[in-house]
């Protein structure tokens, strides 16, 4: 899904609750990481919840990036879950050319990213992007 | 609804919240019912006031010049050090001017216990104390041993005192938690620690805006507070102590009014407490916390007390009509904290749904994780109460609590 449809939806739910909602049923939807994922070297650091990573590499070509992850909190899965919609099984050149800050504040979500939430999640983009910057550059 | 009557007569509680411009302000396009005040407390008309003709009418560098403006910054500095003694009954030379009840514990880790210490010495804390009153001990070079709780989180007092042994150096205890809001027996604490000539420190970070302290009947050797959680600026604090353990102590920071006489091959220092008080200081928190103090006290702490203790008692019974609601912390004896998880949501869920209502509160460890592990829990949602909350508040935050459960109940 792109951002446009993403905001479409959103605009089309009208008010906070019923987006929270949707982010809340996309969060639950989330494929699981296996048990053996949830280990520190998966975990992204962060401090009021716990957030995991995993990516495949799809060799392609072009190679692209899979991204598969988990949170103990519904509303930073449901997040993970729109931050993969934009990222994930896109080449490591479209990964790094988005500006997820912008995105998110398209779909008024804005603040999840913010610094202040400190949540693990914003701790993912950042990890997402270095990810795909390694992968670019090998 | 049924609600316990307080004892004192109710509060003019319209006329206490138009005395905070920024409890005003809409949040997310709602009313803001904030209830994050073991955090920081909101600000007072009176208090912003005196910051401001701090600035305008009297800024220039206190102890320093012969010049007027140096006179009214000094006069009014050092009647906040007169202000804030009287305040928690204390004479003015034993009120150390800091950065906060942080840095009030690093200074009796540094200055008092490290070089009183040997390896394996012991500081005899509680399971529910703050991270700064464990590792700043541990900075000090001290074994930090924690007396363990019940499960409502009131201190076992019995093993407590098994604890309090030959190794134990120094005594430190949250006069009131800042997760669960227990309060601890501090007088009990500090009458058997003295019985076997172990100095006590009360970290007062949740008990100074919330009920009395009289450091004279309390006989305690350090207290410990900070100015922003009693309706004060931010960035100030101070530390009160025994007269005895400040002349014993060596300062900790050097420079500015803390010296006597300085030469390259020795200087000496300032007397009490100005040789804990290295570098310019920060007049306007000081003068802004006196304010603050005084507006308070006007009000009476006895009133506070009552006023929050009805309020804890409200919300209480009103927490538990949400579905799936576990209070973290029903200790007999609590200040105005209500910590709490949900089945079905984990607490930043609740912060961030909350947040969209207009309802502020704290989500996360609350800087307590030994406590956080002790109730098996990875964080906590908490509620805290002010002067200026009232039953709108709380409902406000159970309203909104019923939409989480709404929200996020599979």
């Amino acid at each position: 899904m792109t951002v446009d449809e993403l905001a479409e939806t959103f605009e089309f739910l009208g008010d906070w609750e019923e987006r929270y909602r949707y982010l809340i049923d996309l969060g639950r939807k989330l494929p699981p990481l296996s048990d053996a994922e949830h280990d520190d070297a998966h975990k992204v650091r962060g401090c009021m919840s716990q957030v995991w990573l995993a990516h495949d590499v799809q060799p392609g070509p072009p190679k692209t990036l899979h991204f598969r992850g988990d949170s103990d909190a519904h509303i930073v899965k449901g997040l993970i879950a729109v931050l993969f919609e934009l990222t994930s099984d896109k080449t490591p050149d479209e990964i790094l050319a988005l500006d997820i800050g912008s995105a998110f504040e398209r779909l008024g979500l804005e603040s999840h990213i913010s610094m202040n939430r400190r949540n693990g999640f914003y701790a993912m983009v950042e990890r997402i992007q270095q990810m795909a910057a390694t992968e670019r550059g090998s | 609804m049924t609600v316990a009557t307080p004892t004192t007569p109710a509060l003019d509680l319209t006329a206490i919240r138009a005395q905070f411009p920024i409890l005003s302000e809409r949040v997310r396009g709602k009313r803001l019912a904030y209830l994050d005040n073991a955090a920081t407390t909101q600000k007072p008309e009176a208090m912003l006031q005196a910051l401001d003709h701090y600035y305008r009418k009297q800024n220039s560098n206190v102890h320093r010049a012969v010049h007027e403006l140096a006179e009214r910054a000094t006069t009014a500095y050092e009647g906040a050090r007169d202000r804030i003694a009287a305040f928690i009954k204390a004479p003015r030379e034993q009120i150390v001017f800091t950065r906060g009840t942080t840095e009030s514990i690093n200074l009796v880790a540094r200055s008092f216990l490290q070089p009183r210490i040997e390896p394996g010495d012991e500081v005899l804390l509680t399971t529910m104390e703050h991270h700064s009153d464990i590792v700043s001990w541990q900075l000090a070079g001290a074994k930090t041993v924690a007396a363990p709780l019940d499960d409502d989180g009131t201190l076992i007092f019995d093993e407590w005192l098994k604890l309090l042994g030959p190794r134990t150096k120094l005594v430190a205890v949250a006069q009131v938690s800042n997760s669960l809001g227990t309060i601890n027996p501090i007088e009990d604490i500090i009458r058997e620690a003295h019985a076997r000539g172990i100095p006590v420190l009360v970290d007062g970070a949740q008990g100074i805006a919330h009920m009395p302290v009289d450091m004279q009947a309390l006989d305690v050797d350090f207290y410990a507070f900070s100015a922003h959680k009693l309706y004060g600026p931010t960035g100030f604090g101070a530390l009160y102590a025994k007269r005895e353990h400040l002349e014993a102590m060596q300062p900790w920071q050097g420079g500015g009014d803390m010296i006597r006489t300085v030469a390259f091959s020795g200087s000496t220092w300032n007397e009490v407490p100005y040789k804990f008080e290295a570098g310019t200081p920060d007049m306007a928190g000081a003068i802004g916390c006196a304010a603050a103090i005084d507006w308070l006290d006007a009000i009476g702490l006895e009133a506070v007390a009552a006023h929050e203790h009805a309020l804890l008692e409200y919300g209480t019974q009103r927490l538990a009509e949400v579905p799936g609601l576990r209070i973290i912390g029903t200790s007999p004896r609590k200040a105005g904290i209500l910590s709490f998880v949900m089945d079905d949501a984990h607490p930043q869920d609740i912060g961030s749904i909350l947040d969209m209502e207009g309802v502020a509160i704290r989500t996360g460890h609350h800087c307590t994780m030994p406590l956080m592990e002790r109730f098996g829990v990875p964080a906590t949602a908490r509620a805290s109460l002010a002067i200026y909350n009232g039953q709108d508040d709380i409902d406000q935050l159970v309203n909104g609590l019923m939409k989480v459960h709404r929200l996020f109940a599979a």
